[in-house]
């Protein structure tokens, strides 16, 4: 079932154009990913899907309502991640949740049970009293993904739920967002890390400069453009040309980024064992397994991270 | 323009004023002994110190006629406080309203919520200042037990002021800017040091204009007991002039944060 249908969704801010006509939809208990790098149209995106934002043009249902129409009802329904941390710093930990829990009328006592339940959640009771701008990024950040399941929503959406943390922290934070997956929530998420997106990602859009280049789930969307590996060839894109001709039986496709080449191999290790063997030696030869980035990189012809 | 003015507000409004409440109940006692301080040094070089000069002024002692308006420029000065640098951190800084807008709450009931909140901070330090001139023995009439429903209704109109100011400047620093070049004009212009009677003609028809001369009138008046019709017009004026405000904060508000 559609729990979200955007159909060529676009977002204008003054004339310029932010989200260039996308059409997507969410399934209920998966977790979407929204892919790509800063400037693509991610947080424009979802700041429409909760009702934040006015849409442009296009429609957009969320929960089987039209948004434009619905928010409130919508919002009642959410739990909402912003990119940018807004806990309110004038409250303390615990009051952060009782306050943001008033909003959508839930009952105080329930509040508190709620807020508690959370706090031990994401392992933040022993700061239950502490004020916010005390938390470190990776707390705050966690306290944040807290209040946004307050009011048990349906669908979760988070505008890059790790970035700005350590990788210990991050963990933590992924581990948590798999808990609720594994128990029905819908997740939505925005992210510029790969490997955020490949592990936690039922199904994902890539985007760039408000359009969607491509989407399916992480494996079959690397198989498909790339397969399941790729050779590095450190120095190699000079003598691109002439490698791809004397071993275009064995490459299904490469691709140049600066003076590098990657290759897409038919079979890595034969292809690799053939580059040794020749005369001419580049500077350097790795294979490994093909990632999201390989696609990101076909397809926009640049990194995710600059 | 009818549709722009329309507004998403419903009892969720309260939620927010809520929110407002709790914070200051954490630091209420500080806030309060703060603004409270600057009135009475006011009351203390006025009316005691240059009181001694003035002979009196329509027949009352300068303490006396001072005292009464002071009340309604506190007032004044705290929501206006409120509703620039307060609502400014709270939405630029803080991103507080993004967070609440995020919620079933509407922006239209977050703005609302901040002018209610500059209303009752106008209220409420309005009120101690007049409960101080009590005790100094400056209350003359009973009626001063209007002058908290007064400063409601002069806190909503100070405090839609400066969000519309938010709204059309919507820069930290331009806060110095509506201090010099609208609150303290008013403040200075309104009645509150010397009766505008003897000014000329011009800048008594300016001074209708002046909000913050008619709540002066009406704290005056109760304070003082000498009521009339006067101060009915008075009260009108502030309830139409922040009516008309009200809706026109709301709207610059909401075009400033949801885009
Ligand atoms: N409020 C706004 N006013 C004007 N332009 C905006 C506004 N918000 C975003 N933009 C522009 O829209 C484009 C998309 O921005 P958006 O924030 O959606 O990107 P993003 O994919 O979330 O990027 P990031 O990874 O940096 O968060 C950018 O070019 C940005 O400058
Ligand atoms: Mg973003």
């Amino acid at each position: 079932m559609e729990v979200i249908t955007a159909r060529n969704l676009v977002k204008d801010y003054n004339g310029f154009r932010a989200v260039n006509g996308i059409s997507f939809s969410v399934h209920r208990q998966e977790c979407f990913g929204i892919l790509g790098p800063n400037g693509a149209g991610k947080t424009s995106t979802v700041r429409m899907v909760f009702g934040f934002s006015p849409i442009t043009a296009g429609e957009l249902n969320v929960l089987g309502r039209d948004v434009t129409r619905h928010a409130r009802e919508i919002k009642a329904r959410l739990g909402i991640v912003p990119q940018e941390n807004n806990l309110d710093p004038d409250l303390k930990v615990l009051q952060n949740l009782l306050v943001y829990a008033s909003f959508f009328n839930i009952p105080e006592r329930e509040a508190r049970e709620r807020a508690l339940e959370q706090l031990e959640f994401f392992g933040l009771s022993d700061k239950r009293d502490a004020m916010v701008d005390h938390l470190s990024g990776g707390m705050k950040r966690r306290l944040t993904i807290a209040r946004a399941l307050i009011n048990d929503p349906e669908i979760i959406i988070l505008d890059e739920p790790t970035t700005g943390l350590d990788p210990q922290a991050r963990h933590t934070v992924w581990q948590r967002l798999r808990q609720l997956r594994n128990r029905g929530v819908t997740l939505i998420m925005t992210t510029h890390y790969l490997e955020e997106a490949a592990q936690l990602c039922d199904r994902l859009i890539i985007m760039d400069h408000g359009d969607i280049l491509d989407e399916g789930a992480p494996g079959p969307l690397v198989e498909r453009h790339v397969g399941a590996e790729v050779l590095e060839v450190g120095q190699g894109a000079a003598a691109a040309d002439t490698l791809l001709k004397q071993f275009h039986k064995q490459i299904r496709g490469h691709l140049v980024v600066g003076d590098n080449l990657t290759l897409y191999p038919l079979n890595g290790r034969e292809l690799l064992a053939r580059l040794q063997d020749l005369p001419h030696q580049f500077d350097h030869y790795l294979l490994r397994p093909a990632t999201l980035e390989d696609v990101f990189l076909k397809l926009t012809g640049r990194g995710l991270t600059e | 323009m009818i549709r722009t003015l329309q507004m998403d507000i419903s009892p969720r409004v309260f939620k927010v004023f809520r929110r407002h409440l709790t914070v200051y109940r954490r630091n209420w006692k500080v806030s309060l002994s703060f603004n409270f301080f600057e009135p009475l040094l006011y009351l203390a070089a006025l009316g005691y110190g240059l009181g001694v000069y003035v002979q009196s002024i329509e027949g009352l002692t300068y303490i006396q006629f001072i005292a009464p308006a002071l009340i309604a420029s506190s007032a004044m000065f705290s929501s206006a406080y409120e509703c620039t640098y307060g609502t400014f951190i709270r939405m630029e800084f803080q991103k507080t309203f993004q967070a609440m807008v995020a919620t079933p709450v509407s922006m239209d009931e977050v703005s609302l919520g901040e002018i209610l909140w500059g209303s009752f901070k106008s209220f409420l330090y309005g009120s101690v200042i007049l409960f101080v001139i009590f005790v100094l023995g400056l209350v003359a009439s009973p009626w001063a037990l209007l002058v908290p429903v007064v400063l409601l209704i002069s806190g909503l109109l100070f405090a839609a002021l400066s969000m519309i100011w938010i709204g059309l400047v919507p820069n930290i620093d331009s806060f110095n800017y509506y201090f010099s070049l609208v609150i303290t004009p008013l403040f200075l212009f309104s009645g509150v040091f010397f009766p505008l009677s003897g000014l000329p003609a011009i800048v008594q028809t300016l001074a209708w204009a002046s909000p913050l001369f008619h709540v002066v009138n009406l704290t005056r008046g109760l304070v003082l007991g000498d009521v009339g019709m006067n101060l009915v017009w008075d009260f009108v004026w502030l309830v139409v002039v922040a009516a008309i405000l009200i809706p026109i904060a709301i709207h610059l508000m909401r075009r400033l944060v949801i885009r």
